[in-house]
């Protein structure tokens, strides 16, 4: 057992983090670590700037672009790309629709769809949720019905992140209502301009329009658009939000945060000094750091799982992450509202020059998602008490 | 980064598992070994001498089988999840530190051998009433006189001091009873002259003792370590005696939630296992992610206690012993919650488990206490704006 890194992960870990910090321009890092809106170009940017290193997808194989790192490596490389506040490259793409077609798409839709997703020039949502289907994805109702050489898809789609952006959507849809539950689901691929496509905004609790409802009404998708086998969409996702719950503890970011509270603290006027000479308050924060500290073991304790012999049966810590991760993500969203005080009371405005403070409550709300995305906390908790408790 | 034990480490831990589970397979075992005149039993003393786990920590040059944190780690752990009645923390890892850390060559010669084979028991006497958890503060004093020291003071909270053949004393040698300098450690047998020990059965079952020196005379050669310089001896023996209970613990957490899911499982109300509530479901899996958590501060702390770096160290282990405080108290609590009625009795061996992390949480520091030292230290994140760079 030895819980360092060795020279070699270091000098990776340095190599990466000079990249970051170097390439990526500061001004969207800034907008990142500041809790301001991305622009759809800021994305793209430092989407491509990684892509021309490679490093957009280092986690796909190695054929489609991914490099052959250590889990050691791509959870070091993860973590300082969180830390430098570079924008994640686009979930969607590269952590979803990305592996999900490396893994089951045929090699037309391989050729024709990987490349772009890394590089961004496809932009991708999501088509899971709906609005009777969300815990309980499996029973969604939208329906793909077949016609000849395509589908007919009715239904609504909703929770679309950045879905005024896409490009494509990918989506599980019903192909065959008669089957179980879980049985009858396809994953299927979805131009955003085929006719009968309907985004409309959903304007969330912190002002901004983050999300959005799909209304699908008669779109006619051609079959070469299924992914993998008719009826066995289901798997997929199962795949899909495997891939998706690996990274999700953002300690990166919760980092990133914690860094940057300490920071502007040390210039936050309080009584006749500032917050950082508030006991109380540097007290709220080590507690917080403190079980970051120990979730970030823990996510260790995973990666070392991942990179071990047995790879194939997944460390029972690994569901301690998205809980553990969430709550931490949202406490440091306090920590930075309780640091700006009153000031958290503005909000940003397009005619005055923008002050840290005018963020924060916005980001507080913001966050409130992340312990309801990707399964609920408490969907978590029933997924440990039984598949791990035994209960 | 890797977190696989070596062939070494895994036959260690399984030797110290199973001796623990034959030894004390049950609660009656236990209360039988602390109702003897030293608290525990001899001939168990005897079984880790003769399998090596007392001579574990010990450098190999000293007679020892070189052993570090991790090792003692896995010992720990199986001692804490039997309730394994044997005073290895007080004295394999805490007594006998200054000895291994502080000890000239000729004094590890002389009692290391002796120590690993389980007849030499060397306890710490430091801890005194006002000190709270403050290290510096001694209030005991060594008066040079002649070639040697007269000590004078109490002591309190000596674990197992009643079965101690020596114990090691810090006592003020010069300076004031908070100074950080001043203070040296002496190691005095306990059948010495105007040695008083008077001990009592603790809230966790263990014994602790309160030993008075009047007039206690020793010889300059038993001085351990530096004259004056004993304090960062004692925070490092601290250090290395937290990541130790922080294992403990873990052992304790793991066997305590073993036994709330076996309960959960066959208690039967309202028709049903009372586990298939989701109420009770949720309280399981959060002492779960709290055990977990604990488990990986645990390895952070065997990772960090024998660094060379005091400061970091003990930002470390303050860190580690305010995550594994707060883990030991809510799978306390809510085990004794899901047991009911059965989990408030002494007749219960999850009860016994809960007493003993109660204990550790109360020992060599606090919650409030280790979190206030890392907001002290500023934390553990560096300070830094993206824009700053």
């Amino acid at each position: 057992m030895d819980l360092r890194f060795t020279p070699e992960e270091n000098a990776f870990r340095t190599e990466v983090r000079a990249f970051f910090r170097t390439e990526i321009p500061v001004a969207i890092r800034a907008k990142v670590s500041e809790g301001r809106k991305l622009a759809r170009e800021d994305y793209i940017t430092s989407q491509r700037i990684l892509n021309a290193k490679g490093w957009a997808v280092p986690h796909w194989p190695h054929e489609h672009g991914g490099q052959d790192w250590s889990a050691v490596q791509r959870y070091i490389f993860f973590e300082e790309l969180m830390q430098a506040a570079v924008p994640l490259p686009l979930q969607f793409n590269c952590f979803m629709v990305g592996p999900v077609i490396a893994a089951f798409g045929n090699d037309a839709q391989k050729a024709r769809f990987l490349a772009r997703a890394a590089n961004l020039d496809d932009w991708w949502c999501q088509g899971f949720s709906e609005p009777g289907a969300g815990s309980d994805l499996a029973s969604l109702t939208t329906r793909a019905v077949r016609d000849g050489d395509h589908y007919i898809v009715n239904g609504q789609k909703t929770w679309t992140t950045l879905g005024q952006y896409a490009d494509w959507m990918f989506t599980l849809v019903r192909t065959d209502p008669a089957a179980k539950k879980q049985a009858g689901i396809s994953f299927l691929l979805i131009d955003m301009k085929s006719p009968g496509v309907t985004v409309r905004p959903i304007i969330t609790i912190d002002g901004r329009h983050e999300v959005n409802e799909v209304f699908l009404d008669g779109v006619r998708v051609p079959v070469e658009n299924l992914v993998g086998k008719e009826n066995k969409g289901w798997d997929y996702a199962k795949f899909l939000l495997a891939n998706e719950r690996s990274g999700i503890a953002r300690i990166g970011m919760s980092k990133e945060r914690i860094a940057r509270i300490k920071a502007l603290a040390k210039v936050t006027p309080a009584g006749a000094g500032t917050m950082w000479d508030d006991l109380d308050f540097r007290t709220r924060l080590a507690a917080v750091e403190i079980e970051l500290k120990a979730l970030e073991i823990t996510q260790m304790r995973v990666v070392a799982a991942q990179a071990g012999r047995d790879a194939t049966r997944p460390d029972p810590a690994s569901s301690i992450l998205k809980i553990k991760g969430s709550e931490l993500q949202q406490a440091t969203t306090e920590l930075l509202a309780e640091l700006a005080g009153p000031e958290a009371l503005r909000a940003e405005a397009d005619d005055v020059p923008f002050v840290w403070s005018d963020t924060v409550l916005a980001t507080y709300f913001n966050m409130r998602k992340v312990s309801i995305y990707g399964g609920s906390n408490e969907v978590q908790r029933n997924v440990i008490a039984k598949s791990i408790l035994g209960l | 980064m890797d977190f696989d034990l070596t062939g070494e480490q895994q036959l260690l831990n399984d030797t110290a598992r199973r001796w623990a589970s034959d030894a004390y397979p049950a609660l009656e075992q236990v209360v039988a070994a602390r109702a003897l005149p030293l608290g525990f039993h001899e001939a168990r003393w005897r079984e880790l001498a003769d399998l090596g786990l007392l001579a574990l920590p010990f450098a190999e040059d000293d007679g020892g089988i070189g052993g570090g944190p991790v090792e003692t780690m896995l010992v720990m752990e199986a001692l804490g999840a039997t309730l394994a009645p044997v005073p290895y923390l007080p004295f394999i890892i805490q007594g006998a530190a200054a000895l291994r850390l502080a000890g000239s060559a000729q004094q590890r010669a002389a009692h290391i051998p002796a120590i690993a084979a389980g007849e030499m028991r060397i306890a710490l006497a430091h801890h005194e009433r006002q000190a709270r958890w403050n290290l510096d503060d001694v209030a005991t004093t060594a008066i040079r006189v002649g070639d040697g020291y007269r000590i004078d003071g109490t002591k309190g909270l000596v674990a197992a001091g009643d079965a101690a053949t020596h114990v090691i004393v810090s006592a003020r040698t010069s300076g004031e009873r908070r100074d950080a300098d001043g203070v040296t450690l002496f190691l005095v047998p306990t059948d010495a002259p105007g040695i008083r020990i008077s001990a009592r059965a603790a809230q966790d079952g263990s014994r602790l003792a309160d030993i008075t020196f009047a007039d206690v005379v020793v010889a300059g050669s038993d001085v351990i370590g530096q004259i004056d310089g004993a304090t960062p001896v004692l925070a490092q023996i601290a250090d290395i005696t937290i990541a130790a209970l922080c294992a403990e613990a873990v052992g304790a957490m793991e066997a305590l939630h073993g036994l709330t899911l076996e309960y959960l499982k066959t208690r039967s109300q309202f028709g049903v296992a009372i586990g298939s509530f989701q109420t009770l479901q949720h309280k399981a899996v959060d002492m779960f992610i709290a055990l977990e958590q604990a488990r990986s501060m645990t390895l952070f702390a065997a990772m960090m206690a024998d660094s060379e770096d005091a400061t970091e160290r003990g930002l470390a282990l303050s860190a580690v012993k305010v995550q594994v405080n707060r883990s030991a108290r809510l799978v306390g609590q809510n085990a004794v919650q899901l047991h009911g009625g059965i989990g408030m009795t002494m007749e219960y061996i999850g009860a016994h488990h809960f007493r003993r992390l109660a204990a550790i949480e109360q020992t060599l520091g606090d919650t409030a206490h280790h979190l206030r030292r890392v907001a002290e230290a500023g934390g553990l994140v560096a300070a830094g704006l993206v824009d700053d760079e």
